[in-house]
């Protein structure tokens, strides 16, 4: 875990200091909300439908159980006593008074977070594999490189007034869990001949326009990776199209210029960029990696836990969909499902956010992770605890045995809170979950990614979405989209649409017939939803949703 | 020929705690979109914008949200006021969590 240093500690107070003034200055009525806007979303605060929400970045999803304490803190004292955690491993507080995000500024700071560029045209918060530095199939851990990116892209007096948001992910695994396709800039760690670097992808992103991105670089050395992101950005910051909002993402500037354009300008900029790095990026990229130092794992016999999985059958079916292969065979990654069957997505109360904490003290080298699947990790965990973290997560509502199956959804906060949203997504996601739990069909349907958007910006990420539902006001009356066969990993596609919409009501009917021409069709059990879409196409995806309503509906 | 003008109201949330709220024909804020004054005509309509667009130490984001004249006051045109009306659909937060009658 990085520790902030003195600088970094005095630049959030300061930040704070200053926003605690324009708050007073703005309830003084000496700012008018014009002036006050660009200041109040520079701090992640924002107005919604119903009451500010301010955004809190939780960099490359990564906590520990103090700074996880303090957020329960905040939503109990400042909020209505939950937290919501977001697809870019952000949380949001859904309620809090305008004069008191100041004294929530300063809660944050005291644990080393704060609410800086989560909003406005900046460069976002950093997100990496939530699996990053326990996962077996890593090549290294992603954390340093991403908190050496956060470091350098926080208050760069370049990019402060990007054309638009800019979004930087990375994993260090070949199994793409950071959706990487889908950013501005995609980072891959890679090796080349021993050596490592990055396999450099730009232009990814879903919004309005989705696009996969592409590789400009297949193989960066590492010590060149801040000049090169820093070429990359300041191409785009005076070529990105500032005369149309829709038009100024980097995915729009690649696609109008071409990839090989972008790619020698990037170049030229890159040689004139190189040389103004001293090295001191270096020198602080190897201070940040101690810091990351992987955890003393244990050596304990894993009996008690083989025991537990044989004899307990809810125990068994919990560990077969919620824990993923470690680096060490002898521990886990145990994955806490914030997805109760009819709950929200991505909320935790404050109560579990501490039994959360807890656990990552006692059974986890006091780490945790929030993933973009709105779900909470314990990366390390030793087989011989699971039983206890189980039982735990049970008695706090955190067991729910659904990682990765239908009712594990990904949903925006839809328009039950955003100001942008032309759709509800969030009741979508509990009635399609409490519908699946009721028919004891999730564990048999096995992998499947829905994912929800309750607008075209596509916070829930519906387009990389198996079934990607996408809510719209169609004449006054919400309608959701359906798209098929999105993928956000490494094999990253977008979905196809199926068709005309379905209103609030047929939406979860058709989802259920989607889901039963699967069953009806794949080859075997072992055939995912995804190979089975890939296979058939979407021929009989398309004939269970418009033309044969009657004959799926009597099933 | 123009479009009839449909009828609105002037609506924004409060600066401090980000409710939503309505303007009342006696110049108030109210939390209750029955109170709200309904605006007939586009100049009014406009006229009223203008003076709440005044009141920045009140309220943000102000705009004209249209209704239909019911019974009991202004009822929401469409799905959205509904929302901002009642509060989110998966807590009971907002203004369904307050009582009606202060």
């Amino acid at each position: 875990m990085y520790d902030y240093n003195e600088f970094d500690a005095a630049f959030v107070a300061e930040r704070n200091r200053q926003f605690r003034a324009q708050v007073e200055r703005r309830v003084a009525g000496h700012l008018t909300e014009d002036e006050f806007r660009p200041l109040r979303l520079m701090n992640g605060l924002y107005l919604q439908l119903h009451a500010y929400m301010l955004r809190v970045a939780i960099p490359y999803g990564t906590l520990d159980s103090r700074k996880m304490r303090q957020l329960a803190h905040i939503a109990e004292r400042w909020d209505k006593g939950y937290g919501h955690f977001t697809t870019r491993q952000n949380i949001q507080f859904n309620w809090p008074r305008l004069n008191d995000v100041p004294d929530i500024l300063d809660a944050l700071a005291e644990v080393e977070m704060h609410a800086i560029q989560t909003s406005g045209n900046t460069i976002r918060n950093v997100t990496a594999d939530h699996f990053a530095g326990a996962a077996a199939d890593e090549i290294a851990d992603p954390r340093p490189v991403a908190e050496l990116i956060r470091q350098w892209s926080t208050d760069h007096p370049e990019f402060q007034f990007l054309p638009r948001k800019f979004k930087i992910a990375i994993t260090g695994s070949p199994n793409d869990r950071a959706v990487t396709r889908a950013h501005d800039i995609g980072l891959r760690m890679v090796e080349r001949d021993g050596k490592p670097g990055f396999e450099v992808i730009v232009g990814g992103g879903l919004g309005r326009t989705p696009m996969i991105g592409k590789v400009i670089r297949d193989f960066l050395p590492q010590a060149d990776l801040l000049p090169y992101l820093e070429a990359i950005v300041s191409v785009w910051n005076l070529l990105g199209r500032r005369d149309n909002k829709f038009k100024s993402r980097i995915k729009i500037t690649v696609h109008e210029h071409g990839i090989d354009d972008i790619r020698t300008r990037v170049e030229e900029r890159f040689e004139m960029l190189r040389p103004t790095f001293s090295g001191i990026d270096q020198t602080l990229f190897k201070e940040i990696k101690a810091a990351f130092a992987p955890p003393a794992l244990h050596d304990r016999a894993t009996a008690g836990f083989e025991s537990a999985y044989r004899t307990d059958p809810v125990f068994r079916s919990w560990c077969d969909t919620n824990l993923a292969a470690h680096r060490a065979p002898d521990h886990a990654i145990v994955q806490i499902s914030l997805k109760a069957h009819g709950a929200t997505p991505g909320d935790a109360s404050a109560t579990q956010m501490r039994v959360m904490a807890d656990l990552a003290e006692r059974y986890g080298h006091d780490e945790l992770r929030i993933s973009h699947e709105q779900n909470v990790i314990l990366p390390h965990v030793h087989k011989s605890d699971l039983p206890a973290v189980h039982a735990s997560l049970r008695d706090a509502g955190l067991a729910t045995a659904n990682i990765g199956l239908v009712s594990d959804i990904i949903a925006c906060p839809g328009m039950d809170y955003c100001a942008l949203a032309t759709a509800r997504s969030i009741p979508i996601a509990q009635e399609i979950a409490t519908r699946f739990d009721e028919l004891k069909l999730e564990h048999e349907i096995g992998a499947l990614k829905i994912k929800i958007s309750g607008c075209i910006n596509a916070c829930g990420h519906h387009h990389v979405g198996h079934i990607g539902i996408l809510g719209l006001d169609r004449a006054g009356v919400e309608n959701y989209q359906i798209t098929l066969g999105g993928d956000g990993s490494e094999a990253a596609a977008l979905g196809d649409r199926t068709g005309p919409g379905f209103s609030a009501a047929e939406i979860i009917p058709a989802i259920e017939r989607i889901v039963h021409a699967y069953l009806d069709h794949r080859t075997d059990p072992q055939e995912t939803f995804l190979q089975t879409y890939r296979r058939l196409g979407m021929a009989p995806f398309k004939a269970a949703l418009y033309d044969e309503v009657e004959a799926y509906a009597a099933q | 020929m123009a479009k009839p003008f449909s009828p609105k109201v002037v609506t924004a949330n409060a600066l401090l705690e980000g409710d939503v709220v309505y303007l009342t024909a006696d110049d108030r804020w109210t939390r209750h979109l029955s109170e709200a004054e309904i605006l007939y005509d586009k100049g009014q309509a406009d006229l009223r914008l203008m003076q709440a667009d005044g009141q920045p130490d009140a309220v943000v984001g102000v705009y004209l949200a249209e209704v239909q004249p019911g019974p009991n006051g202004p009822e929401p045109a469409h799905f959205r006021e509904d929302f901002r009306r009642t509060g989110p659909s998966n807590y009971p937060h907002g203004k369904q969590a307050e009582p009606s009658d202060v």
